[in-house]
Formats: C-alpha cells, sequence, structure tokens
C-alpha cells in the first residue's frame, strides 16, 4: 500500500497536499496497489476531499497536539501509522515541513528516502528505481531504494493535482501522539499572493531595474498575470526588496510553469534556483547577456519599454479570455 | 556550550558538472570543491558567534576522504576551535547521517549545526536524520537562533511565512540564510588553524538502503526563440498558444 501524507499547514490542505495524493495514487497504480492518505491535526476539515484525487481511504489522527508542528512528534505519529497500516511506499512533499520529517521516518522505518523527486519511479524487482534533479539542476540522478519500506518526497509543482476519483468518509485512526518538546509561538505570514514555492507564475526582476522605487511596472505585470514576485540576491542584499523575494542557490529555489526574468543577468547562481522553471522568459538589453542560453522565449530591449508593454498586452488577452 | 558543524565539501556553483563515461559517478577532475555555503556562511559562523558570547567549543565535522582536509582547515580558520575527519566516501545521507550521530552519541553536544541543504545531491535529509538517531529536537531552515540559557529561540522559514519557536537544548538545526553574516577567514585564522587539532575517525557500517544509479545531463533547451520588443501581443500568444503556461 501506497501512503501519503497529505499536510495541512494550519488546518488547511493546500496544492501541495493534492499534489502528493495524485502522485501517490499514480504510484499505488505502477506498483498494483492502493492510495491510502494521513492526515494529522484536529482541525484539518475537509480531508474527504482528498478521495478525488485518488486516495481510496483517508485516515486522520485528530489529535489537537498535532496542530502545531514539532518533527519529532510528526514522525513518531506517522511511522506508527504507517507501521498500522502496513505502508510498503510512504509519500511527501518536499516542503519545509515534508523536509523536518521525512529523514526521521527513514531512520525509524529503517526505509531507504530519495527526496526531491519529480517523476514517478519505476519498479524492479523489489527495488523502486526513481530519478531525481541534482547538482542545483545541471544533472539528473537516478537511485534504487532497495530497503522493504521506501519513502519519496515530491517536489513542489512536479506533478498537476488530478481528479481521479470522489470524496470519501474520513476514518478516525488510533496511534499514541508524545509531548512536542518545540512550541510554536506564533506563525508571521507573509500577505498576498501565493507563496513563491508554490507559485505557478513567477515575475522576477534584478539590478536592471536601477532603483526600488522602479518597482512599480514589475507589479504591475505581475498583478495583471496573477503572479508572485521573485528577485535576485543583490536586489535583496541591497533591502530594494524583501529577503523572502530572494531566488537562486541561496535563496528560495523554484519550479513555476512561468518564470519571467527582468533586467537579470543569468548568474549561474541565480540559474540554480530557477533552471527548473517549465518555461522561462528573459527580458534584458545585453543580447549576451548569459541568462539567454537559459530561456525559451527572449525580449532584447530596455525594460523600462518592454515591461508595460507586455503587462498592457497581458491585460488585453485577459480580458478576451 | 559544546557546539558541533557538520560541513561538507560540494563543487563551486560555477563547476561544470561531469560524470565518469559509464555514467555511474561524479568525475571530480577540473573541479574547484568549496565549503557548502550553508555551512560556511550560516551555520558556521553563527556557532562562532554562540561561542564568542558565552565560551565553549566549537567542533567542525567533515564525512569525507583526506582530500577534504583543505575545507576542514577553512572552518578552523573561520573558527572552529577543532575538528573531525570521519574517513570516508559520503556514499549517501543515510550513512553521513548514521556517522554523524555516532559521533555525538558520546560528546553530548549542546547545539548541532547542518546548513538547510547541500548544494550537489540538494538532499536535505542529513539533519532529520541525525535528530532521529539522537532522539533530539529538530528545526530545519532557521534563519535566526538566539539562546537564554538553555532556552532557544528560532525563526524558521516556512512556505509563505515564518514560524517562531522556543525549545530547550539540546537540539538539532540546519542553518538558512539570515542566521548570520558570511566571514572571510583573515591571515591570523589562517595561521591558527594549522596547529588546531584535526581527529580522523574510522567510520561504522551501515546497510545502505538507498543506491545510486547513475547520473544524466539533462536534455538541453531547444535554444531561445526572439520576440520583438514592440511586439509583446506575440510574445502572449506564444505564450497561450506554444508554451501554454497562460
Ligand atoms: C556563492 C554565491 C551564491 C550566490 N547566490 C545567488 C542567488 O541565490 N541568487 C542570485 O540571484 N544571485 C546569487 N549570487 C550572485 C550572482 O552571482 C549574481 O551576482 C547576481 O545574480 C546578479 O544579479 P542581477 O542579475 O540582478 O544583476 P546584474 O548581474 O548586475 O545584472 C543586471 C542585468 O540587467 C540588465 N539591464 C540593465 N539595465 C537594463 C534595462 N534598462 N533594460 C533591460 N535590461 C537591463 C543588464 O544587461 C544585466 O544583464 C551568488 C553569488 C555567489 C558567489
Ligand atoms: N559529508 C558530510 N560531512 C559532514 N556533514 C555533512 C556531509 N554531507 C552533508 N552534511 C551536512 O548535512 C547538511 C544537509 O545535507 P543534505 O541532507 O545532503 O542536503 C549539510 O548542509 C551539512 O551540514
Amino acid at each position: 500500500m501506497v501512503l501519503v501524507y497529505a499536510e495541512s499547514p494550519g488546518g488547511q490542505f493546500k496544492k501541495s497536499a493534492f499534489e502528493a495524493v495524485t502522485y501517490g495514487k499514480k504510484v499505488a497504480g505502477l506498483l498494483g496497489t492502493s492510495c491510502v492518505a494521513v492526515v494529522l491535526g484536529a482541525n484539518a476539515s475537509g480531508a474527504g476531499e482528498l478521495g478525488r484525487y485518488g486516495a481510496s481511504r483517508v485516515v486522520q489522527v485528530a489529535d489537537a497536539a498535532l496542530d502545531h508542528f514539532d518533527s519529532q512528534v510528526y514522525a513518531a505519529v506517522l511511522s506508527a501509522a504507517a507501521r498500522e497500516l502496513q505502508a510498503g511506499v510512504l509519500i511527501l512533499n518536499h516542503t519545509s515541513g515534508g523536509k523536518s520529517i521525512a529523514g526521521r521516518l527513514a531512520v525509524r522505518l529503517q526505509a531507504g528516502l530519495v527526496s526531491g523527486v519529480n517523476g514517478l519511479p519505476v519498479a524492479s524487482g523489489t527495488e523502486l528505481r526513481v530519478k531525481k534533479s541534482v547538482f542545483s539542476g545541471k544533472a539528473v540522478a537516478e537511485y534504487a531504494i532497495v530497503s522493504p519500506v521506501k519513502i519519496l518526497s515530491l517536489t513542489g509543482n512536479a506533478v498537476r493535482p488530478e481528479a481521479m476519483g470522489q470524496p470519501v468518509a474520513v476514518e478516525p485512526l488510533a496511534v499514541p501522539v508524545p509531548a512536542a518538546r518545540v512550541s510554536v509561538k506564533s506563525v508571521k505570514t507573509i500577505e498576498g499572493r501565493v507563496p513563491l514555492p508554490e507559485a505557478e507564475v513567477v515575475v522576477s526582476a534584478g539590478r536592471g531595474m536601477k532603483d526600488p522605487a522602479n518597482w512599480g511596472i514589475v507589479e504591475d505585470l505581475a498583478a495583471a498575470l496573477e503572479a508572485t514576485t521573485a528577485c535576485s540576491r543583490p536586489v535583496a542584499d541591497s533591502e530594494w526588496r524583501p529577503h523572502h523575494e530572494h531566488v537562486g542557490q541561496t535563496g528560495i529555489a523554484i519550479r513555476p510553469n512561468l518564470y519571467i526574468a527582468i533586467g537579470i543577468s543569468g548568474a549561474i547562481q541565480h540559474l540554480a534556483g530557477v533552471n527548473n522553471s517549465k518555461v522561462i522568459v528573459v527580458i534584458n538589453k545585453d543580447p549576451e547577456a548569459p541568462f539567454f542560453k537559459a530561456a525559451d522565449y527572449g525580449v532584447v530591449g530596455d525594460l523600462f519599454d518592454v515591461v508595460p508593454r507586455l503587462t498592457e498586452a497581458v491585460r488585453k488577452f485577459k480580458a478576451a479570455h | 556550550m559544546k557546539i558541533l558543524v557538520c560541513i561538507s565539501q560540494t563543487p563551486d556553483t560555477t563547476a561544470k558538472i561531469s560524470f565518469t563515461p559509464d555514467g555511474a559517478s561524479f568525475n571530480p577532475a577540473g573541479v574547484q570543491f568549496i565549503m557548502n555555503p550553508y555551512d560556511e556562511w550560516y551555520a558556521l559562523v553563527r556557532a562562532c558567534e554562540i561561542r564568542e558570547a558565552g565560551g565553549g567549543t566549537v567542533v567542525a565535522l567533515n564525512v569525507g576522504p583526506a582530500a577534504n582536509e583543505v575545507t576542514i582547515r577553512k572552518a578552523l580558520a573561520i573558527g572552529a576551535d577543532e575538528a573531525v575527519r570521519i574517513d570516508a566516501d559520503p556514499s549517501s545521507a543515510a550513512f553521513v547521517a548514521k556517522q554523524v550521530a555516532e559521533y555525538a552519541k558520546a560528546e553530548n553536544f549542546d547545539l548541532i549545526f547542518l546548513g538547510k541543504e547541500t548544494i550537489d545531491y540538494n538532499g536535505s535529509e542529513v539533519g532529520a536524520m541525525v535528530a532521529e538517531h539522537l532522539d533530539l529536537p529538530y528545526i530545519s531552515n532557521a534563519s535566526q537562533l538566539h539562546l537564554n540559557g538553555n532556552a532557544a529561540t528560532l525563526e524558521r522559514d516556512i512556505e509563505g511565512g515564518v514560524e517562531v519557536l522556543e525549545v530547550a537544548l539540546p537540539l538539532v538545526l540546519s542553518a538558512a540564510k539570515g542566521m548570520a553574516e558570511q566571514r572571510i577567514p583573515n591571515m591570523r585564522g589562517i595561521m591558527m588553524a594549522r596547529s588546531k587539532p584535526l581527529k580522523v575517525v574510522p567510520p561504522v557500517a551501515l546497510d545502505e538502503p538507498v543506491k545510486t544509479i547513475g547520473f544524466t545531463l539533462p536534455p538541453a533547451k531547444a535554444g531561445v526563440r526572439l520576440v520583438d520588443p514592440e511586439q509583446m501581443d506575440e510574445l502572449v500568444r506564444l505564450l497561450h498558444e506554444e508554451a501554454k503556461v497562460i
């Protein structure tokens, strides 16, 4: 059986959970088995909806102690659930939560873990072979998980949530919940758009913008596309933009469907965080800018002319569709 | 305060990545290696700051072959007091975590620092594994750490925000941007590093649950399609009809 941990930070299921269940259902199909989703916390409501994405059963450990995240507690509960339900494959998201618990589960269940996968595995005898992107997107590695229990964590935006079933009744699951040692004092959320790791469209700008006061044209384009904004590192370092917008090797790695880079040269450390994007558009006045080599579409021109024109074109398109 | 900092060695980001002809392993020929930036800039520097403020010892640990000693000496030059090298090829996250945990078990560290991920295999796996082996709390992607006696206050980057946490030492944490500012080793540090202790420890065995089959290069991009800067409607049309992303 394939067990999917459907995460619900703050009691909400987000796209990541639907992606993981969709992926779990496909893995279960490959292995000729079923896909079960497990949900942690008392206030995660609407868990039965996970059935739509392919979970044939949804079990919930509805203990209020799980409404706050502590990797140690979550790993203890999830490994107990995996044992109880005799899971052969465990699937998590490669998110901040998943990264904190996947390694713990691997130790507890003596399971092989491959984290950050973006495609389906292949079964080969008792092994599971799976690929992932390594060296910041510069290569692909293939691994064989040889242990009886196998764990995969799925990169965000790698799989599209698909409707493959019906909502199901949520079954309670009783497993011991140890006391937490970490206490969550508060959560500061960034208001506004979809968080960068989850965004499907990202509009990003660099030092070519010259001055933070010029960001209005970037914001306008992002608003027209319903996109999340990002920036290059020097822009965040000089406090032109908030640090949470910094993408690249030392910032956040993202893989949106569309990444629009405005006045960014395309240094290798920047590319390391964005070159897994499905489609890259580069706007730069320098035809020799290295970013054009990594781009799908390019516009050679002055961003102060091109960006407002692109925003206009997008608005026109959105109005017509 | 006894602090352990796990440091790994990775190819420089600008290195050209290639593999042995059979595709089975990474080809290190001609590659410049560096200390993993998260380990160096954030974990190690914050560990040194904490020792400077409250006393104690910072131990830098690497699982790797003798060739890694250049990187280990750099950690000593930046400010670690002593170093340990577990003499083995770091074949997997499970293997590395087992070595770190085995060493740390007997040493009673108050804090165990890692980087949020290595920039080569991009796993973010080792920290959680170490914490589980040692039955300790683990805070991943920590961008702030403040201590008040035995109590730690941390900030952890999560999707779309920051969590503020409290936990008592000992604990394991992985460091992200924000934790500290990069330090460049000075001449005095480099000189002192030469005489600081670097202990070599044999590895413990592990039945590897994951085996590496091999590597390939990703398919090359088709090449950029240039659109006239006056023709932004055309770009939008391409993004809609051809790329199907809007
Ligand atoms: C270890 C390490 C880690 C790093 N990590 C990161 C990281 O995570 N993320 C990151 O982004 N960087 C990172 N960097 C920095 C990186 O090497 C580059 O310095 C940085 O990405 C450059 O930012 P930029 O493209 O905004 O600026 P620049 O390189 O200055 O490029 C500005 C671009 O704007 C164009 N331009 C200027 N004016 C106009 C105009 N009017 N119209 C159109 N185009 C215009 C120019 O042609 C140029 O290509 C790292 C560096 C190191 C050494
Ligand atoms: N060979 C190694 N020796 C010591 N520490 C390591 C080694 N490999 C990884 N680490 C630590 O584990 C962190 C996360 O690595 P990873 O799980 O591979 O992304 C790194 O930032 C280091 O702190």
